[in-house]
């Protein structure tokens, strides 16, 4: 188990800014370009974008589908994409059904697909978490307050290499009659995550 | 290098505690579990994080069950995991060679 990566003094941070100043102050780096390149990123990074692919999931079965095969190739379908950083991300998306649970983490850093589901709660990131969900998923869920059936099995999704994970979560019972944007509103991030029901 | 393997295969993950980098979490560390995808290529981090010649290699999804990484439990748990961390379920446990990417 590597450290914990939610304090601010971390000093993976503490790096990153030092190496920032000496390429700034050699000139390989554009301060400014970097913050807006950050920026743009982060402002199209949430939650609402992988809430957007779980409803039309919900709504289209052929979407569903090719979604589970192959995630990177239909998430332009919505307008996005796992490339926002320096090389484009495998994605896989892994379904929820009545009798099989998702859950997703990364026990060696908090590796977690940013643009779809926005920045990682601090308790992702947390050693508690990390270390915990792996051996006692079933545990972990019921301290979120989502009681799983006794029959469910639940599949962990370490990503410890260049795979980023996302839940497809069950559609609730009582909205047939919801649009994919009202389907949308209701799927959060935890949902996402796999750590609460939709 | 080493055979790739195949959807299906039983490997085993090495026992190795490197004293450097690596992406092989501690608790699957000698675990048997089953290949159930393949991930693309990539540079084993092991050697890039020591700015040693990392060709991409093979990542493989392996699913574990509870009970053989932690001796309970009734979930499983897949691992992404590079070829020179695995081998296959019926071989010895590997040595540092094959943890380190330093065999190649």
């Amino acid at each position: 188990m590597s450290a914990d990566h939610t304090g601010p003094a971390a000093p993976v941070a503490a790096r990153v800014r030092r190496l920032e100043g000496m390429l700034e102050e050699r000139g390989l780096l554009d301060a400014e370009l970097l913050d807006r390149a950050l920026g743009e990123f982060l402002a199209r990074a949430s939650p609402a974008n992988g809430a957007r692919v779980v409803a039309r999931a919900w709504l289209d079965e052929g979407f569903r589908e090719r979604l589970l095969a192959d995630a990177n190739a239909v998430l332009p379908e919505l307008g996005l994409s796992m490339g926002g950083g320096l090389q484009e991300q495998q994605l896989k998306v892994v379904q929820n059904t009545e009798d099989s649970h998702n859950v997703i983490v990364c026990t060696l850093c908090s590796c977690y697909p940013l643009a779809l589901l926005g920045p990682s709660p601090t308790w992702y990131k947390s050693e508690a978490y990390r270390s915990r969900v792996v051996r006692d998923p079933r545990s972990v869920l019921r301290e979120f307050g989502f009681e799983l059936e006794p029959g469910v099995a639940i599949s962990v999704w370490d990503a410890s290499a260049e795979t980023r994970y996302m839940v497809l979560p069950r559609r609730p019972s009582g909205t047939e009659d919801l649009g994919e944007p009202e389907l949308a509103a209701l799927v959060t991030r935890n949902g996402l995550i796999g750590v609460a029901p939709v | 290098m080493a055979e790739p393997f195949r959807i299906g295969d039983r490997v085993r993950a090495s026992r190795v505690d490197p004293p450097h980098h690596t992406r092989l979490p501690r608790y699957a560390r000698g675990a048997a579990g089953t290949v159930t995808a393949l991930l693309g290529s990539h540079p084993l981090p092991d050697r890039r994080s020591r700015r040693l010649a990392a060709d991409p290699e093979q990542v493989y999804a392996v699913a574990f069950t509870a009970g053989e990484l932690f001796g309970e439990g009734d979930h499983t748990v897949t691992i992404d995991l590079w070829q020179s961390y695995l081998q296959p379920a019926a071989a010895e446990p590997s040595g540092a060679a094959a943890a380190t990417g330093d065999g190649q």
